[in-house]
C-alpha cells in the first residue's frame, strides 16, 4: 500500500499537503464583570507548510502558541485570521468544507484520557467516526477490529472495555486507532506520549512509525521534548509567544540553531553523564506572558545577545541556510545587531 | 560496656535509615503492596535520587518517610529512622514537629503546599511561628531571608503575593522556601520540575543543588528522568515493581546498568545520537499488579534473562561495584558484560 497512489492527492508531491499563512487567534482573557480582560495573543502571525508524507515537529514552552495552533489546525477553535490550505484547496471554499476536510486531518490529544467517551467501548470508540460519516454499524465495528489489531489491541481482549480498563498505553494506542478510523491523511499529535512512562513511549513511538509508512501518513508532532521531537521529524518549527522562531531541518536546528531561543532550549536538557552536569541555567526567569508580549523580537527580554534593535524592531522569519528560516536580528545582514554578519561586499 | 544506648551498625551516621520498608494499601479486595521491602541508608548532605515510572513504588515510599499515607487505609511494615526518631513510631504531636522540623517535602503541584487565600509570606512566617513559637515579625523576616535564599527577584515586594500571582517558577521557588522554613535536615522533593517548562525546570534543578551544598540539607529526589535524576543527585537508586532493584553512584548506574530493567530503561530512551529511523528497544508487557505481584523477582515476567531461579524469591542484593548493588541473579551474565561464572 506504500507506493500507491493516493486517489484523494491533487497537487502531486511536490504541492504541501498543509499550508498555513498569517494564522492569527487571540482570545479575551477574564475580566470583571463589565470589563473586558486582556487579550491573550496565543497564536499570532504564524506561517508554515507541511510537506506530504514528512513529520513536521514543533517543540515550544507553555504559551508558545504550539496547542493552540493544532486546534486551530482542526478548527475547534476559528482563527481570527489567516488561512488553512489543504492540498491546494482554501479551507472554507466551494471545493473545501469542513467535514471533508475533517475526515482528512485528525488529532491525538496528551490526556488519553480525557478524550475518550467513558461510556462507550474500545471498539464503539473506533467505530464511532466511520458511523456518523455513514458506514453501517457492521461495516465500522469489523475496520475498528481492523484497526485496532494493527494498533497491536487484540480486538476479542479488547474490544469490550471501557477506557478505565485499559492502561495508559493501551488508551492512547485506543485514541490513535480512532484518529485513523477515518483514513486521515494528516494526523496531529499534541504531546500524545508525553504522558506515558519512557518504555511505553518507545512503543507508541515504534507504532507511529510503522503506521506513517504503512497508510502514507503525514505528521505535525507536538512535543516539548526535544530528544523525541528530533528522532521522529523530518523538519521542525520552534515556536515562542505565538510565533515562529526558527524553522527548518530537524537535524540542522538541533544540531546548530541559529535562534537563541533554540539554543537555550537544547542547552536546558540536563545531560546523563554526571561529567556534563549543567552548572549555570541558559535562561533565566519563565517564559513571559502572551498578554503582553514584549515589543520588538519577543525573546530579547530573556536574550544574553539582546541589542537596542532588538526591542524597537520586530525580526522577520528569514533564510539563515538552505530551508533554514531563524527569526533573529543576529542571523540577517545588515539588521543593525552588532553580532549579525556584515552585508556581502561587491568584488 | 552494654549500654543499650545506640546499636553501633552501620547506621549510626546515616540520617535517614531504611530497613525492609513495606507499605500495603488496604480497602481494595485484595491489599496491594505498593512497596515490597526497600532498604536504604542517606547521610546528611546528601542526594539520592530515586527513578522509576508509575506504580513502582517511588512516591510511595517517599510519602511513607513523612507518614502523609492515610492511616486507616495504609499498613507500613519495617524500620525508618530520620535523625535518630523512630518515624513510624511518632505520636501525634511528634510527628507534627517532625514534619517541617526535620524533614519537608516539596510536590510537582505547588497548589498542594501553598494556601490559594493567604499571602505566601504570611504562610511561610506562620510555619516558623508554630514550630519554633517565633513572633510573627520574625516569621516574616525569615520569609524574607529564604526569598533570598531561593533567588525570588523583588523579594519584599512578592512576600505579599498570592500562589495564583506567582508564575510556575516562581510558585516552585516559594514552596521550596516554605518547605526550608523550619531548617529541616531532610527534603523530600516528589518530582518538583516535571510540569515545568525545560528553561525554568534547569533553573529549579541547579537551585535545589545549591541549597543541599550551601545548608548540608540531605534530598531525596524522585523522577522519571534520568536526566533529571543524574542532575540533582549523586546516588540513583532504581526502583521497580516496589522494590529498590539497584542502586549506584549516577554516573555509574547510568553508564554500566547491572539490572536487566535498568538497563532496559535505558536501551529504550531516545538520545540526542539516536539515529533516525531506528527501530526503539521496547521492554515488552507491562509492570506487574501489585495486588498481585510475581513470586520472585518482581522484573522476572518482562525479562529476557529469567530463569527458574528468578521466580524462587526477591533475589538478594549483589555487589557489582563499591557502592553499585542490583537485585539480580543473573548479573554478569546479564548484558553481556564480563562473563560470570554461574554458580
Amino acid at each position: 500500500m506504500s507506493e500507491t497512489l493516493d486517489t484523494r492527492d491533487r497537487g502531486g508531491p511536490a504541492q504541501p499537503l498543509l499550508a498555513v499563512r498569517g494564522l492569527v487567534k487571540h482570545f479575551v482573557s477574564k475580566g470583571g464583570l463589565f470589563s473586558k480582560g486582556p487579550i491573550v495573543r496565543a497564536v499570532d502571525g504564524v506561517d508554515f507548510e507541511v510537506m506530504k508524507g514528512e513529520t513536521l515537529g514543533v517543540v515550544g514552552e507553555s504559551g508558545c502558541g504550539k496547542s493552540t495552533t493544532a486546534r486551530l489546525l482542526m478548527q475547534i477553535n476559528q482563527p481570527d485570521r489567516g488561512e488553512i490550505v489543504f492540498d491546494g484547496e482554501l479551507l472554507g471554499s466551494r471545493a473545501l468544507d469542513l467535514k471533508t476536510y475533517r475526515r482528512q486531518v485528525q488529532m491525538v490529544f496528551q490526556d488519553s484520557y480525557a478524550s475518550l467517551n467513558p461510556r462507550l467501548t474500545v471498539e464503539e470508540t473506533v467505530a464511532f467516526g466511520p458511523q456518523s460519516h455513514g458506514q453501517s454499524r457492521k461495516e465500522a465495528l469489523g475496520r475498528a477490529h481492523d484497526l485496532l489489531r494493527r494498533v497491536g489491541l487484540e480486538p476479542r481482549r479488547f474490544g469490550g472495555r471501557y477506557p478505565h480498563e485499559v492502561s495508559g498505553g493501551q488508551r492512547q494506542r485506543v485514541n490513535i486507532a480512532r484518529a485513523l478510523a477515518l483514513e486521515p491523511r494528516l494526523l496531529i499529535l499534541d504531546e500524545a506520549v508525553s504522558a506515558l512512562d519512557k518504555s511505553v513511549e518507545a512503543q507508541v513511538l515504534n507504532l507511529l512509525a510503522d503506521l506513517k509508512r504503512d497508510f502514507g501518513l503525514t505528521y505535525i508532532f507536538i512535543s516539548h521534548d526535544l530528544n523525541v521531537v528530533r528522532f521522529m521529524s523530518d523538519r521542525v518549527m520552534v515556536m515562542y509567544l505565538g510565533q515562529v522562531a526558527e524553522l527548518g531541518p530537524a537535524d540542522d536546528i538541533l544540531a546548530s540553531p541559529r535562534h537563541p531561543y533554540t539554543a537555550a532550549l537544547l542547552a536546558s536538557q540536563p545531560s546523563t553523564d554526571p561529567q556534563a552536569r549543567i552548572s549555570e541555567a541558559p535562561l533565566t526567569g519563565d517564559p513571559p506572558n502572551p498578554i503582553n508580549p514584549p515589543p520588538g523580537c519577543r525573546f530579547h527580554t530573556r536574550c544574553r545577545f539582546a541589542a537596542p534593535v532588538c526591542s524597537t524592531r520586530e525580526p522577520g522569519l528569514d533564510p539563515v541556510a538552505p530551508s533554514h528560516l531563524a527569526a533573529c536580528h543576529m542571523a540577517v545582514p545588515g539588521s543593525g545587531h552588532p553580532e549579525a554578519p556584515s552585508l556581502p561586499m561587491a568584488a | 560496656m552494654n549500654a543499650p544506648l545506640r546499636t553501633p551498625d552501620a547506621a549510626t551516621d546515616a540520617l535517614v535509615h531504611v530497613r525492609n520498608l513495606t507499605v500495603d494499601f488496604l480497602g481494595g479486595r485484595k491489599p496491594v503492596r505498593a512497596v515490597g521491602g526497600v532498604d536504604f541508608d542517606l547521610k546528611a548532605g546528601d542526594a539520592l535520587a530515586l527513578l522509576g515510572e508509575s506504580g513502582s513504588g517511588k512516591s510511595v515510599t517517599l510519602r511513607a518517610l513523612m507518614r502523609l499515607l492515610p492511616e486507616k487505609r495504609t499498613r507500613i511494615g519495617g524500620t525508618v529512622r530520620v535523625d535518630g526518631q523512630d518515624v513510624l513510631a511518632l505520636g501525634r504531636r511528634s510527628l507534627a514537629a517532625y514534619r517541617g522540623g526535620t524533614v519537608a517535602m516539596i510536590f510537582q503541584d505547588p497548589g498542594l503546599a501553598l494556601d490559594p487565600v493567604y499571602k505566601i509570606g504570611d504562610q511561610i512566617a506562620e510555619a516558623v511561628v508554630r514550630h519554633e513559637g517565633a513572633s510573627f515579625a520574625k516569621g516574616r523576616a525569615r520569609a524574607l531571608e529564604l526569598f533570598e535564599r531561593v533567588h525570588i527577584p523583588s523579594p519584599a515586594r512578592r512576600l505579599d503575593a498570592y500562589p495564583h500571582e506567582m508564575s510556575g517558577g516562581m510558585r516552585q521557588r516559594a514552596m521550596i522556601a516554605l518547605a526550608l522554613a523550619c531548617k529541616p535536615k531532610l527534603l523530600l522533593a516528589d518530582e518538583p520540575t516535571t510540569a515545568l517548562d525545560a528553561t525554568v525546570q534547569i533553573q529549579i534543578l541547579l537551585l535545589l543543588r545549591e541549597l543541599q551544598r550551601d545548608l548540608g540539607l540531605a534530598v531525596i529526589f524522585v523522577t522519571h528522568d534520568v536526566g533529571v535524576a543524574v542532575q540533582v543527585a549523586d546516588r540513583v537508586a532504581v526502583m521497580y515493581g516496589g522494590h529498590l532493584v539497584e542502586v549506584g553512584a549516577s554516573g555509574e548506574v547510568i553508564g554500566t546498568p547491572a539490572h536487566p530493567y535498568t538497563h532496559g530503561l535505558l536501551a529504550s530512551r531516545i538520545t540526542p545520537d539516536s539515529p533516525k529511523g531506528l527501530r526503539l528497544a521496547t521492554i515488552p508487557g507491562s509492570p506487574p499488579d501489585l495486588a498481585d505481584p510475581p513470586p520472585g523477582c518482581p522484573f522476572e515476567p518482562r525479562c529476557s534473562l529469567a530463569a527458574p531461579p528468578c521466580r524462587a524469591g526477591l533475589p538478594e542484593r549483589v555487589a557489582v561495584a563499591p557502592g553499585h548493588a542490583a537485585r539480580c541473579v543473573r548479573i554478569g551474565e546479564a548484558l553481556g558484560a564480563a562473563p560470570h561464572a554461574a554458580a
